[in-house]
């Protein structure tokens, strides 16, 4: 099913990435078992505004970090199709000016820089790779350009990145994706790695240069709190699957899924409300051997016997229609909106 | 001044502390160079030409050291059975023996770092056909290869021409033996790299593979081969002496560190010791210094023995 | 008052390297009482790992204590032999690490290793500690405890394996229990699960802890009090209310605000500019002069000592005599 919004920058049609986890041939013979697959992510639409932050939030091994990895091309879906701009995504990929309007910010500072290059060969790179500029003096001036742009000193260029502070290394990084004048930027988990006052220099970056250049943000997280910050729409990812999709002002103000819901519980209490937390019981399962029906069921208070069996598609939810949902009990209305879940087995 | 800095962040780098602080490095570095030094500027700086026929008396033959009862000091080491002063044959000797040396090392270097990058950074079926064909390489002792080298291009050329490429075909032979390790290492280095986001942001730009490997995966890469590669010059003197000694090494016409020990081995026993001794110790000293100095590379490089 | 459990004056801990003497930690000193939780917050590499560290004797070498001392039950502690300070760990101090991974040994079930910690540490034979072992499992909400005693850490999930380090950092019963991150290499609805076992244990057995995270919601449901940290020194130290809803030191107030809050939206976000000064390039006066929105002339020049602010203490000169007014 298709999601319901107005020009999307980037669209995904049921899309799937499947890994093969499958132990070596000889051993797999030995053992007398079939190959194995994990599936990463399985099967999610959604699609993102122009100029707009889709949120996606889920714990690790949810497949969000994958789906990001998908619609940068960095791996192709077992099945499925992501849209970037009207074309699809391999189509795109092929053709080095529609490739040069998507870029990635990573999520380690410490990682995602060559720690062999000097920061304004870093930052040029893409201006390089896809020939945006050719004379030497033009592409410096850029780079002291974007430097400046993200709070950078332009003579910090000629230092190498183990000189810089994880924050400074992230605005680096977010100098290197917006160099190729992109429009669409993937941002998997980038202020997850530092601290938080540093977040709160990052987020605001951000959030400014969307607004100044009209960027599209498809932002990774496992944080609510910084989820709520940033994002027009919010998507919940749950072993592989979309379980709730929803303005993010709904999500955050009435959660409809019971994960939803219990990840609002888990939050930690800032304002000390004295309010107790009740902690959702269980662990995410191994996304190699899902259960049945709908993935959630083990954990779930309010599973049945038809979530057992039978897997929830993504629908309107009742009395929030603008949130969608995964979810049988809320299509029956047994969901007890307003009052507290109590977790099974915690 | 931008050349100043760069000799002043050398001098204060951490390797440089690490190498300062490390007498028997300093110790090895020293020795490497005096060997390194001698064989490099042996035209110029040896006291004869062992070479140049002319000058050859052969009434100076089986001269013992300059300490020696009948010593000349003249010939500071002794001469050989043809009055070749021993000293002057030594640096020309140490001069083939670390030419094959390093050009067998850069042979290996090259094709192990090629095998290595590409096993890494494609995988699969690359990987596993470039990995098993290291593994069948390391069952086969580099002697034995290379005496079958040998062997084959003695037999296929007429003689004067094998003399004239004899210094290649040990150069090959020993270089072709050693890139399995090479390629291990680099293969292992890339593996990690390979999924360092730095190599995803490049993916993402959408450069192609081989410029990936190029500019991004092989300088981070360099570091272990490095240490290999110092490692291995020691065994490939070595290598390259043990091939001489057998006599299927380089020609005689230019006699290596081993081609003297085996001459010299001839009279050890009727007591010109000091034809086939020196050498030895020369050899010894040269490996065992360029040895030490690998180890210190590999402790210097490696920040978890720090 | 009653005397308290731990006591730490003016600790002091340096790491020489070639380039001169850093200064990691710089005059810290806090106590915590029987029964306490005190929280230590901070920025990465303001020295919140390195106290708890330098407690449990376990500073990573060159580091070293150069003065000051910790004092537990009154006896001197940071200047013990090894083998003194091999007994006093896990017996009266139990520590708990970010990862679980390199608390547990991989080549012996999780049940030897319990049981191994309870024989040396108490007076129990093997069967006996065998069996307060599987209630341990059991306490720590192991499903199948008396099954997976014989389980060897890899078997068990990142949250359990944390649950079975929790159930060894108590096992032996310690009057002190350092914390170092225990939740942040775990899930969000894992974490919740994890503090609420360690708040209610603790608060079963008496046991003080010292909680150091950097995660202030963390804080603020589990600790009694809190130290802010900031560039090896404490900044502030209070009751966690006071500090978490009225921070004194304009660094506490700061770290505060810039927490996103998950129950509204903000336009932007409150933000402390610059960064935390490397440990070789500490400025004088108050440390964090540069970045202080509040900073006169004083804090340039002199560095301010803990001293009553409000409800807490707070190494601020807004609260000394003289200061200007905009406290």
């Amino acid at each position: 099913m298709r999601d319901p919004i107005g020009t999307p920058m980037l669209e995904t049609i049921n899309v799937a990435r499947h890994f093969d986890v499958s132990r070596p041939l000889v051993q797999r013979v030995l053992a007398r078992e079939g190959r194995r697959s994990l599936k990463a992510v399985d099967g999610i639409s959604f699609a993102i505004e122009k100029g707009t932050t889709l949120s996606l939030v889920g714990e690790s091994g949810c497949g969000k970090s994958t789906v990001a990895r998908l619609v940068v091309g960095l791996y192709g879906p077992t099945f499925g199709s992501v849209i970037f701009d009207g074309q699809d995504l391999s189509q795109a990929r092929a053709d080095s000016s529609q490739r040069r309007r998507m870029q990635m910010i990573f999520q380690d500072p410490y990682a995602s820089l060559n720690p062999r290059w000097r920061v304004r060969d870093i930052i040029a790179e893409p201006i390089r790779a896809f020939g945006l500029m050719k004379d030497k003096a033009e592409i410096g001036a850029k780079v002291a350009e974007l430097l400046t742009q993200v709070g950078l000193s332009p003579l910090d260029g000629q230092k190498f990145p183990h000189e810089f502070s994880g924050g400074q290394r992230q605005r680096i990084s977010i100098a290197r994706a917006l160099s190729s004048n992109p429009e669409f930027l993937v941002c998997d988990e980038p202020t997850s790695a530092l601290d938080v006052s540093v977040q709160a220099q990052i987020l605001n970056l951000m959030k400014d240069l969307q607004q100044r250049l009209g960027l599209t943000y498809l932002f990774i997280s496992h944080n609510l709190a910084v989820v709520r910050q940033v994002s027009d729409r919010v998507g919940v990812m749950y072993l592989g699957r979309l379980v709730e999709l929803a303005p993010a002002e709904t999500l955050f103000t009435t959660a409809r899924h019971p994960y939803t819901r219990a990840l609002m519980e888990a939050i930690p209490d800032l304002e000390m409300t004295g309010r107790q937390r009740i902690p959702v019981g269980g662990e995410v399962p191994s996304p190699i051997n899902p259960p049945s029906g709908c993935p959630f069921h083990p954990r779930c208070p309010l599973a049945d016997a038809r979530c057992k069996a039978e897997r929830p598609e993504m629908i309107p939810a009742r009395g929030t229609p603008e949130t969608m949902v995964a979810c049988h009990a809320v299509e029956e209305g047994r969901d007890r909106v307003g009052e507290p879940l109590v977790a099974a087995g915690g | 001044m931008a050349q100043m800095n760069a000799i002043q962040r050398a001098l204060d780098s951490d390797i440089w502390y690490s190498f300062t602080r490390s007498p028997i490095t300093v110790a090895s570095a020293i020795v490497a160079l005096i060997c390194v030094g001698g064989a490099v500027l042996a035209p110029w700086i040896a006291p004869h030409n062992p070479f140049d026929l002319a000058s050859l008396q052969l009434m100076d033959a089986f001269k013992p050291p300059a300490w020696e009862a009948d010593g000349d000091p003249n010939y500071l080491l002794g001469t050989d059975d043809q009055g070749r002063d021993v000293l002057s044959a030594i640096m020309y000797g140490a001069r083939v023996s670390l030419l094959v040396g390093f050009c067998a090392v850069l042979l290996s270097v090259s094709i192990g770092i090629t095998a290595g990058l590409a096993a890494g950074y494609m995988g699969g079926t690359v990987d596993a056909v470039l990995m098993r064909i290291a593994d069948i390489k390391l069952t086969f002792p580099t002697i034995l290869i290379a005496l079958l080298i040998d062997g084959v291009v003695r037999a296929a050329l007429p003689r004067e021409v094998h003399d004239q490429i004899a210094l290649y075909v040990v150069i090959f032979a020993i270089g072709i033996s050693n890139w399995p390790s090479f390629a291990r290492t680099v293969r292992g280095s890339t593996l990690v790299e390979r999924n360092k986001e730095y190599v995803q942001a490049a993916r993402v730009i959408g450069l192609s593979r081989a410029r990936i490997m190029v500019t991004h995966v092989l300088p981070n890469v360099l570091g272990p081969v490095l240490v290999i590669a110092t490692l291995n010059l020691g065994f490939a003197v070595l290598a390259e002496a043990t091939l001489s000694f057998l006599g299927v090494g380089v020609p005689p016409t230019q006699p290596s560190l081993g081609t003297l020990i085996r001459i010299g081995n001839d009279f050890l026993f009727s007591g010109e010791w000091w034809i086939t001794i020196f050498p030895g110790i020369a050899l010894i000293l040269l490996v065992l210094s360029v040895n030490l100095l690998g180890d210190w590379l590999r402790d210097a490089l490696n920040p978890k023995l720090r | 008052m009653t005397a308290p459990l731990l006591e730490v004056r003016n600790l002091r801990v340096e790491f020489p390297t070639r380039r001169g003497t850093l200064v990691a930690l710089n005059d810290v000193s806090f106590s915590i009482a029987q029964g306490e939780v005190l929280g230590v917050v901070g920025e990465s590499g303001a020295g919140k790992s390195m106290t708890g560290a330098a407690i449990i004797g376990l500073l990573e070498p060159p580091g070293r204590i150069a003065g000051g001392e910790i004092l537990l039950n009154g006896r001197r502690i940071d200047n013990l032999p090894y083998s003194e300070l091999r007994k006093l760990r896990g017996r009266e101090i139990g520590a708990i690490f970010q990862d679980p991974l390199t608390t547990l040994n991989p080549l012996y079930t999780v049940g030897a290793q319990l049981i191994e910690t309870m024989v040396t540490h108490l007076p129990l034979n093997p069967a006996q500690a065998r069996a307060k072992a599987i209630e341990w499992l059991e306490l720590v909400g192991i499903p199948a405890a008396s099954q997976r005693i014989d389980s060897y850490p890899h078997e068990f999930s990142g949250g359990m394996r944390q649950r079975v380090v929790i159930a060894l950092a108590l096992c032996a019963e310690p009057k002190l229990i350092v914390a170092d991150e225990p939740t942040t290499a775990l899930d969000v609805s894992i974490q919740a699960q994890v503090i609420a076992l360690l708040k209610s244990l603790a608060r079963e057995k008496g046991t003080s802890m010292m909680l150091v995270t950097h995660d202030m919601g963390v804080i603020a449901e589990t600790a009694d009090r809190v130290a802010v940290m900031y560039a090896g020194r404490i900044v502030e130290i209070g009751a966690v209310r006071n500090v978490v809803r009225h921070a004194s030191h304009p660094y506490s107030a700061g770290l505060m605000g810039s927490i996103p809050p998950v129950g509204r939206r903000l336009d932007r976000m409150q933000q402390i500019d610059g960064s935390m000064p490397r440990l070789s390039a500490i400025p004088p006066g108050c440390a964090y002069n540069p970045r202080c929105p509040k900073v006169f002339d004083r804090c340039r020049v002199e560095r301010p000592e803990l001293m009553p602010a409000g409800d807490s203490l707070a190494a601020c000169w807004l609260y000394a005599e003289g200061a200007p007014r905009h406290a």
